[in-house]
């Protein structure tokens, strides 16, 4: 269903009026209320007078994480803290935590976004949610949460880990979805196998997954494993957090909440904008948001946009699935690769789990590449040759993908990590300098 | 007679097969005869139990990538050339052989083998007049 088909459904033309609008009262709003934006854009001698239309976005200066952290914990606020009424932080694992804040109008529109992404999900008031994803200052859990509420439905606030009472709660509150990252998903549905509880005990029908890239073959995998219609949602705390996209019934590619958000695919190597249908790194302008607005914010998140019409009805423009990150591809002996690629091969063979890990190495100045797998149960060899051609099978399939070769290493089952949260699949030793 | 073989992948890992040997001792599961075949990462452990059924589902428990294979147990006198006159049988049979592992008590040398066409391989070594053990006589041993 349509939750909101005026600003859903809405005609490309009315739908640049209404962005071109709200993008110059952004801009008038960050240049006044955001001394960062103001000292970039005099220095870019641009003014908001300057900015009438979304074709003038491409005269606005971008913004990174590093602006974010740059200016710890408020200086990209927008609004005085007495507006504020929440903060979300990402874990920052990668250097110091970024802040985000939000006002009561922007809680407002999360909810109903996500809300819409709900309803695009078959999913209305009488379903069950159970979120899995983390409850506190990761957007995820609470993101989800209002949006479920906004929709009508009952949530569960179950958040991450403890997955024997995850199983038993999602069994005795008849929960019909579930909303946690794809890679714990995975998790769950064999932690739910090896319970022994029939599937058909179970009522669960919906999964909603994101925060983490995933693919097509994940997905078969996870709907063939935990019998659930499975979609992707999109979103990243500092646009706001999960509901800056969503899939439809059609599962072909995610629609993006136009009336909020001015996607743009950029060259991450030029910053030059690229045309629908070109793969680029994703970045967004909120239009609407109070608390922490931002100017062409550069996910790093590797996708193409389409404005092609989908045949659910709805009009806005669609984001491929990510293929990989602009910070997170690895470079190897001079190759890009992404542990997507890795990922589709290994789920494509039956004869290897799900799981894996990546190892990036430098040895002897010649970068190496180990791939860890799980043979599944079932393909275990009492010859060490049948065992060797199963490791062959692996790695000539990923060098066809990757263009170099990768050393495959058996390791013995359940040896891989199981997330219950983002999986670290890779872990990169080289000392770069 | 076909015999169950288990095979258990092990990384090669300090004590990992002594890990497999705790838990199959811990259930009370005996080996009768063992060998492990390796390659640079990881090995095989190919072994003839007491409880087939038992030792692969505590191993499977344990986390063990295991399988289970047919193989066929002889026994043979302890003395030069005996192998050679089962293996000339098997060979004017062009049958082939996988792996196989021997040991010997006394008197008497028993041999595991694993042939590609395992029944063809026992109907040659059975008119060949071989010593094919059971399930009951490894038991015994």
């Amino acid at each position: 269903m349509i939750w909101n088909p005026s600003k859903e459904c809405m005609s490309r033309e009315q739908m640049r009026i209404l962005q071109g609008k709200r993008l110059h009262k952004l801009v008038e709003r960050v240049y006044h209320d955001t001394p960062f934006y103001r000292r970039k854009m005099q220095e870019m001698d641009v003014t908001p007078d300057d900015i009438r239309s979304v074709d003038d976005i491409v005269r606005l200066p971008f913004t990174t994480k590093q602006d974010l952290r740059d200016n710890y914990p408020y200086g990209l606020f927008a609004s005085p803290m007495s507006q504020i009424v929440r903060l979300h932080a990402s874990s920052g694992t990668t250097g110091s935590p970024t802040v985000v804040g939000y006002t009561r109008h922007d809680l407002a529109i999360w909810a109903e976004m996500t809300a819409r992404c709900l309803s695009a999900f078959g999913t209305d008031r009488n379903d069950i949610f159970s979120v899995a994803y983390g409850y506190g200052l990761f957007t995820g859990g609470l993101g989800l949460h209002y949006g479920v509420e906004h929709l009508g439905a009952t949530v569960i606030p179950m958040s991450s880990g403890n997955t024997a009472k995850q199983i038993k709660l999602l069994h005795d509150f008849g929960a019909t979805a579930i909303a946690c990252t794809p890679s714990y998903a995975l998790y769950l549905a064999e932690a739910m196998a090896q319970t022994g509880i029939p599937r058909t005990e179970f009522r669960l029908k919906t999964g909603i997954f994101g925060a983490e890239p995933w693919t097509e073959n994940m997905r078969r995998e996870i709907e063939a494993k935990m019998g659930v219609d499975a979609y992707n949602i999109y979103g990243l705390s500092e646009v706001m957090g999960p509901g800056v996209s969503h899939e439809c019934e059609y599962k072909d590619g995610s629609h993006i909440i136009e009336d909020h958000f001015l996607p743009e695919i950029i060259s991450p190597d030029t910053l030059e904008p690229l045309p629908y249908g070109q793969q680029g790194e994703l970045v967004f302008t909120t239009l609407t948001k109070e608390g922490m607005p931002l100017l062409r914010y550069r996910t790093k998140d590797l996708c193409s946009l389409t404005d092609e019409p989908c045949r659910c009805g709805r009009t806005n423009v669609r984001m491929s699935r990510i293929v990989g990150r602009s910070d997170d591809m690895l470079i190897i002996r001079g190759v890009n690769v992404f542990p997507s690629q890795i990922e589709s091969v290994i789920l494509e063979m039956e004869e290897f789990e799900p799981h894996y890990l990546l190892i990036v190495d430098r040895v002897q100045n010649l970068d190496s590449l180990e791939v860890r797998v799980e043979v599944r149960d079932g393909f275990y060899s009492d010859e060490i040759s049948k065992m060797l051609a199963l490791r062959q099978k692996l790695s000539a399939r990923l060098q066809s993908v990757l263009g170099i070769k990768a050393d495959i290493k058996l390791v013995e089952p359940y040896s891989i990590e199981r997330s219950e949260g983002k999986a670290k699949r890779v872990i990169d030793k080289r000392i770069l300098k | 007679m076909k015999i169950k073989q288990l095979s258990v992948f092990v990384e090669n890992k300090t004590g990992r097969i002594n890990e497999v040997a705790q838990i199959l001792g811990r259930h009370g599961v005996n080996m009768t005869a063992f060998s492990l075949a390796d390659s640079a990462d990881f090995g095989i452990l190919r072994m003839i139990v007491s409880d087939v059924k038992q030792a692969e589902q505590v191993l499977r428990e344990a986390h063990f990538g295991v399988s289970v294979t047919e193989v066929v147990c002889l026994s043979c006198s302890n003395v030069p050339g005996s192998l050679s006159n089962i293996l000339d049988c098997l060979a004017k049979e062009q049958v082939f052989i996988e792996y196989m592992y021997a040991f010997s008590e006394g008197e008497t040398a028993r041999v595991v083998i694993r042939p590609t066409d395992l029944d063809r391989c026992i109907d040659i070594l059975s008119r060949c007049s071989c010593h094919l053990m059971s399930r009951n006589t490894l038991d015994q041993m």
